[in-house]
């Protein structure tokens, strides 16, 4: 029988939302949540023995006390495969699964596998580290996902063989293995390039890495001179969020003008982000966006001018593709104004 | 967001909890913050401790983009 140890957060654990996203690791024996249906997949072969599960924001404030705390509950049950997720577009959740699935794996050597949504920011981290098979961007992929995760854990934990990226379904690693193919290299690129050229499709086998770097640019000379401008993937909107922004994969971003503003407030501002708990950044929008701070600093004569407007969106499941096109767009504005240097605030 | 304002010419402080995040994301400028629901503020402070408290983190901000870094840098101290 090969034992598993499923790990989830809180919402998957039926505890709480974001209310609840900064409790501490605790385990259940047997499944809970998704654990049922993954017990499912896994069939007559395994058993899930127990859960562990862990406030999203709680593992993510605290990489390293948690980690540890979570290892320590893996390591009494001795299991002979560890799952985690799957985590779909969820940020801090793909983190989460990530960093546990790699110090399940290299502190006590036990095979690990995950599920996630490749923009997920736990792909980038861990891909290299772990198996995770691709899933689509939220939980309405559950049922398509537990299977290829399962049937991946299975196989890893009975020591077999493991396939290509596109065979078994996960992300690519960036693994590469000398194999024995039929036909030449040249025919096979010839075919690749007919394929291509009739619109068929193919499969490189050599995918060029992505990297999207870009260099720092020089530092800001004058700061007494200089005009800041505040932008947040925080969702702080005016209260009652006139451009209605999504609470979360949002469309649009604002832009909203702060001229004479000292202090966000209550009764002015609030968040629009569906992604973490709202009950501080409406109590205390400067909790995320700065304003009264940076008042201030500009009062002392520390920096030049608060840019009149922010810009404002909601990070969360939001496509890559769509961050960068308002990013591209309002970068060109804030070069427009004359801004020399932008303070951007994450949740 | 970070690395479209980069491309566009301005610099750019990011101030975010998860720093792995943003150092996967590709920002050059990054002040770790406080906590995911509040980055910049600490309810359990009084109303003043807690707005020294964020001066003090966008102090350190402005610090950064005063500072000339050739990679992806953590201001942490």
């Amino acid at each position: 029988m090969i034992k598993v140890v499923h790990y989830i957060n809180q919402f998957y654990g039926g505890i709480g939302g974001e209310e609840k996203a900064d409790i501490r690791p605790e385990v259940r024996e047997g499944v809970v949540g998704p654990g049922m249906a993954l017990q499912g997949a896994l069939g007559n072969d395994a058993k899930i023995v127990a859960t562990i599960i862990c406030g999203d924001s709680y593992f993510n404030e605290n990489l390293e006390e948690a980690t540890e705390e979570i290892l320590q509950m893996v390591k009494n049950y001795e299991p002979d495969l560890f799952i985690a997720g799957p985590a779909f577009n969820a940020g801090r959740y793909g983190v989460a699964c990530g960093t546990i699935c790699k110090a399940v794996k290299e502190k006590l050597n036990i095979p690990v596998v995950s599920g996630m949504y490749p923009e997920n920011p736990g792909v980038d981290m861990f891909k290299k580290d772990i198996y995770i098979i691709e899933t689509a961007n939220a939980a309405t992929g559950m049922r398509k996902a537990l299977p290829a995760i399962a049937k991946l854990g299975m196989k890893l934990a009975k020591g077999e063989a493991i396939g290509s990226p596109a065979e078994e379904g996960y992300i690519a690693r960036g693994v590469r293995k000398n194999i024995f193919r039929e036909e030449r290299g040249s025919k096979r690129a010839v075919n690749m390039l007919v394929a291509k050229l009739k619109g068929e499709p193919f499969e490189t086998e050599y995918p060029m890495p992505d990297f999207d770097r870009v260099a720092p640019n020089p530092a800001v000379k004058d700061l007494k001179n200089a005009k800041i401008a505040l932008v947040t993937s925080g969702g702080i909107v005016p209260k009652g969020n006139p451009d209605r922004i999504e609470a979360s994969s949002a469309s649009k971003y604002g832009k909203y003008d702060i001229e004479g503003v000292m202090d966000l407030t209550q009764e002015t501002y609030e968040t629009a982000h569906g992604g973490y708990d709202p009950v501080y950044a409406n109590q205390d929008a400067d909790r995320v966006l700065p304003v009264d701070v940076l008042r201030e600093l500009e009062k002392e004569g520390v920096i030049g001018k608060l840019h009149r407007y922010f810009y404002t969106t909601v990070g969360n499941g939001t496509s890559v593709a769509n961050a960068k096109k308002f990013a591209s767009t309002f970068a060109q504005e804030l070069v427009a104004d004359g801004v020399q240097a932008v303070i951007l605030t994450s949740t | 967001m970070v690395k479209e304002i980069e491309r566009a010419g301005i610099p750019v402080v990011h101030i975010c909890t998860v720093v792995p995040i943003s150092l996967t994301v590709g920002a050059n400028r990054i002040v770790p913050a406080v906590a995911i629901p509040h980055p910049l503020g600490n309810p359990a402070l009084s109303k003043e401790d807690e707005k020294a408290l964020r001066k003090q983190l966008v102090l350190k901000a402005l610090k950064a983009l005063e500072t000339e870094v050739h990679g992806q840098t953590v201001f942490d101290k």
